[in-house]
């Protein structure tokens, strides 16, 4: 060890990773997939590491309070880094490495970052792009020297390299300074929003507001030091960093980076996560993998799966709830675990969860239900980065899919009039980075953030539950309510839908746009011998319409049993000639549609879906992933839903 | 001759071969005449021509899976007798293939690993037994082949059996088997044939990096003339074997021969 840190108090992250050290120093705190093996270092091995990075970037000449920016795929060097930058009281930054050249030109701009550390070739590209208008960086350092060999290093290093420099310079004394004069209330990290709306926001946490949250969610969850958990999700990410961060340097737990991001499932299955974390769309996809394969497998074991699931969806969510079971039913799950459901879960990577989450955006309740009756506890969460994610969450015994929970420890809830749920709790925000305006209009003087959601508290068992964006709930021309997201859920909930966005704000009646998924789609075509080239042809063939047709009558035929929203049945729908895409700015980053823009760029769709033409000539501009431009075009098929009467209460 | 160093920073070095007069026959058929030519270390050498102007049968000729009737083929400053394809390959030459020649039935790890074939010493029934040196030995070409894997960023594929996998990885999972034969000097006959842009793009960035990274000497075949022209140190140009042009891709888009060759021209 170079340097004591300071004892006793546990006021930031370098605090958390001393005691660490001291407590569990020869435990494995991070596992990588490289070379084909899972590569580990312990505490104290970690700590080193991040030690050295941190002198090295004493050497580069940081700054107290300098914004250090971090983009790539999850490694731990790359946590390590944001440790690093905490310890000499710098600001890490991590941003999405997917973003566009401009999109992190402008984070970059915005926060003045000094100094970049990335992951590979493609975000030095990046960096550089956004470096020829930007004056304020410094350095840029690389973990992956690959292809970099020519390029100018004037201002450029390797991790490496840096940590070597950092080493030898002799700025031991310094950097425990530094140390000892973070406090809790210093920043300890910030995090861009993907925002539906406008420019991103940097939103300004605490070491109150991360060390608090992360105290209290370890809790509440039973979180220990031996929990494995799987990094995959984007670093930029408020969640990732309080499940890689956070978390685990509260608990102490290992945090295992993927080898790829291609290698996800084969690395999540080699770890075996016991704490998992993902968004419904991986759910839907795995969900969608196993059904597709076993449609594929042979009639004894479609049988054998299909009797063993229908029997667990029944019991399986019951016993993982504590409540009464009778013993044969007992006895048969534990047999169906014996021959099929425990062989999936392995499959699957999840054999060994304990406490896994879902968040973000609705789960169907088809999909959730499935992964209960697998016997996975698998809850679901409300929050948001300004909260240091956690809002609401449920606790064990009282998991549904139609609620997202009671409130976090330490969090308040009130909803306002207007139905916008309103929360205040340690880890609340500090501020938005240089925009006083937007802090002041989201957070008021007591503290109690907007969270632009409408919802409310159903009562009895006190849990949340959400109907839609605030800001999105409308009236139509008929004063009946609008609320899209519900209606988008229900659509989405079939695999063969993707995407759904529905219009009707103020109009007579509700339309909407439908993005087909490939992978269930296509399987079903190679099915029926349906022969397609392309994404454009497959979302415009007759059968495909129809089938579609058939869904949107269904979640027709659902709303209408619903009195307040009986409204927002789909009158008419077109799908949509290509997928909505972050690289076209119709979704953000973390796959939320952003509305607006939407309805903007494909105007003259919704004109047609008003105006009763039957089929429309469309041009769209699309963005290619290196930024090119291109255009493609189609003639759409607009089809008539079939609507249903609303549903007369019984007297 | 002397070394220099590229524009984009890379060093090119002595000669690593030299063709002199070569002519190759089948029959009474001349498929390569009189043709000479050298490749320099560390430069990226394309050979370009209209179809049946002798390319594959130059390329096979470097491998030594031809042996020309006239002529002498010099490598690193020796002249090289007649060889057998297993011989040469001991010399440091490695190459792909334009119709993919992997074993389909095995993984892509094992595919790449038959690369290290020049590596392993031990024999059949060391490595049956599988104890002490080829254990240790298999452990180090596993090494070798992850970073390879890795550098060609095949990692999701590794366990994938190659005959599952699409056109263009299995062109990446050849070019990775080349190399783990560590080779001074590669050969790549049409590395980009029926690739979409994308992949195309990808094939590029990889052959400049195997170039940059490992300090390889690359001769390429390729019809694309975008990627050659973009890749390239130095062109030859052949027609009805034939050397019709050599040197910088400038030089060579100049040419009235080339052209003419390329474009055809009004014989009156």
């Amino acid at each position: 060890m170079m340097s004591g840190a300071p004892t006793g108090a546990l006021n930031s992250i370098p605090d958390l990773l001393a005691r660490n050290v001291a407590a569990f120093g020869s435990k494995t705190a991070y596992r990588e997939k490289e070379f084909g093996i899972w590569q580990s270092w312990s505490w104290a091995e970690a700590a080193d590491e991040i030690e050295s990075f941190a002198l090295g970037l004493l050497a580069l000449g940081a700054k107290e309070g300098d914004h250090i920016a971090i983009s790539g795929r999850n490694r731990p060097a790359l946590y390590w880094a944001m440790i690093s930058a905490q310890m000499v009281g710098c600001v890490p930054v991590p941003l999405y490495q997917d973003a566009a050249a401009e999109e992190i030109a402008y984070a970059l701009e915005h926060c003045g970052a000094r100094f970049v550390v990335v992951g590979d070739q493609e975000q030095v590209d990046k960096i550089t792009d956004a470096r020829e208008g930007l004056t304020t960086i410094d350095h840029v350092i690389y973990l992956d020297g690959r292809g970099l060999r020519k390029y100018d290093h004037t201002a450029m290093s390797s991790y490496a390299d840096v940590q070597a420099k950092g080493l030898a310079g002799g700025f031991g004394q310094e950097l425990a300074a530094r140390r000892a004069v973070l406090t809790y209330d210093d920043t300890c990290v910030m995090l861009y929003t993907s925002g539906t709306t406008g420019r991103p926001k940097g939103v300004v946490l605490s070491n109150r507001n991360v060390i608090e949250t992360s105290k209290n969610s370890a809790e509440f969850d039973g979180l220990r030091a031996d929990d494995e958990v799987l990094a995959y999700l984007p670093m930029a990410w408020v969640g990732d960093f309080i499940f890689s961060i956070g978390q685990a340097l509260w608990t102490g737990f290992c945090v295992n980076c993927p080898e790829s991001e291609h290698t996800m499932m084969t690395d999540l299955r080699e770890i075996g996560p016991t704490y998992y974390f993902a968004p419904p769309r991986v759910f839907e996809g795995q969900l969608t993998t196993v059904m597709i394969r076993m449609e594929d497998a042979g009639r004894f074991k479609r049988w054998l799966f299909d009797h063993a699931m229908s029997h667990a969806r029944r019991v399986g969510p019951a016993i993982l709830d504590g409540k009464d079971v009778s013993l044969m039913d007992r006895l048969r799950y534990r047999l169906e675990n014996f021959l099929v459901i425990g062989p999936l879960k392995n499959t699957l990577g999840l054999s060994r969860v304990r406490v896994g989450y879902t968040a973000g955006e609705a789960i169907g309740p088809e999909i959730f239900d499935f992964y209960r009756a697998l016997g996975i506890n698998l809850k679901q969460l409300y929050g948001q980065t300004e909260a240091t994610v956690f809002i609401t969450q449920q606790p064990d015994g009282e998991v549904r899919s139609d609620t997202v929970g009671v409130p976090s420890p330490g969090v308040e809830l009130k909803i306002a009039e207007s139905g916008e749920v309103f929360y205040r709790s340690p880890g609340t925000f500090v501020e938005y980075y240089k925009n006083a305006d937007s802090t002041a209009s989201t957070k008021d003087t007591e503290g109690w953030v907007a969270t632009g959601d409408a919802g409310f508290i159903e009562e009895g068992s006190g849990h949340l539950r959400i109907i839609d964006r605030a800001k999105d709930v409308a009236k139509m021309a008929d004063g009946s309510l609008f609320a899209p997201k519900y209606v988008e859920n229900k659509l989405k909930f079939y695999p063969n839908i993707l995407e759904a966005v529905v219009f009707g704000a103020g109009r007579d009646r509700c339309t909407a746009f439908i993005n087909i998924d490939l992978t269930a789609v296509g399987n079903w075509a190679e099915r029926n011998n349906i022969a397609y080239s392309s994404y454009q042809e497959l979302s415009q063939h007759p059968k495909v319409v129809e089938m579609i047709k058939g869904h949107v009558d269904a979640v027709n035929e659902s709303v209408a049993q619903d009195e307040m929203l009986a409204g927002c049945q789909i009158h008419r729908f077109l799908i949509l000639h290509k997928e909505l895409d972050a690289d076209d700015g119709e979704m953000t980053r973390t796959r939320k549609v952003r509305r607006s823009v939407v309805g903007e760029k494909f105007d003259d769709l919704i004109a047609a879906l008003y105006d009763g033409s039957a089929t429309i000539y469309t041009e769209t501009e699309v963005t290619y992933e290196d930024g090119r431009k291109g255009k493609i075009t189609a003639t759409l098929e607009i089809c008539d839903a079939n609507v249903f009467d609303r549903k007369k209460v019984a007297a | 001759m002397e070394s220099y160093v590229t524009a984009d920073g890379r060093t090119i070095g002595n000669t690593l071969m030299d063709m002199r007069n070569i002519t190759l026959r089948f029959g009474g058929v001349e498929a390569i005449k009189q043709i000479s030519f050298d490749i320099r270390e560390g430069e990226i050498r394309a050979i370009i021509g209209p179809n049946g102007a002798g390319k594959s049968s130059m390329l096979n000729v470097i491998s030594g899976f031809y042996n020309p009737q006239e002529g002498e083929v010099w490598f690193k400053g020796e002249k090289r007798p007649p060889m057998k394809p297993y011989q040469v390959a001991r010399h440091g030459i490695a190459r792909t293939f334009q119709n993919i020649a992997l074993f389909e039935g095995m993984s892509v790890l094992d595919n790449v690993m038959t690369g290290r074939l020049r590596q392993m010493n031990t024999g059949i029934l060391g490595q049956a037994i599988w104890v002490g040196k080829a254990q240790r030995e298999e452990a180090e070409n596993r090494e070798a082949v992850e970073k390879i894997i890795d550098f060609l960023e095949i990692q999701s594929i590794r366990k994938t059996p190659v005959g599952r996998l699409p056109y263009g990885l299995k062109k990446r999972v050849e070019l990775a088997r080349a190399l783990a034969a560590e080779p001074q000097l590669l050969l790549l006959d049409e590395p980009m044939a029926g690739m979409n842009v994308e992949e195309k793009e990808d094939m590029s960035r990889y052959i400049l990096d195997v170039n940059d990274e490992f300090g390889t000497t690359v001769a390429l075949i390729e019809h694309d003339m975008g990627v050659v022209m973009d890749l390239s140190d130095r062109v030859v140009v052949m027609d009805y074997g034939r050397k019709i042009g050599d040197g910088t891709p400038d030089e060579v888009r100049n040419n009235q021969e080339v052209i003419d060759a390329y474009l055809g021209v009004a014989h009156d």
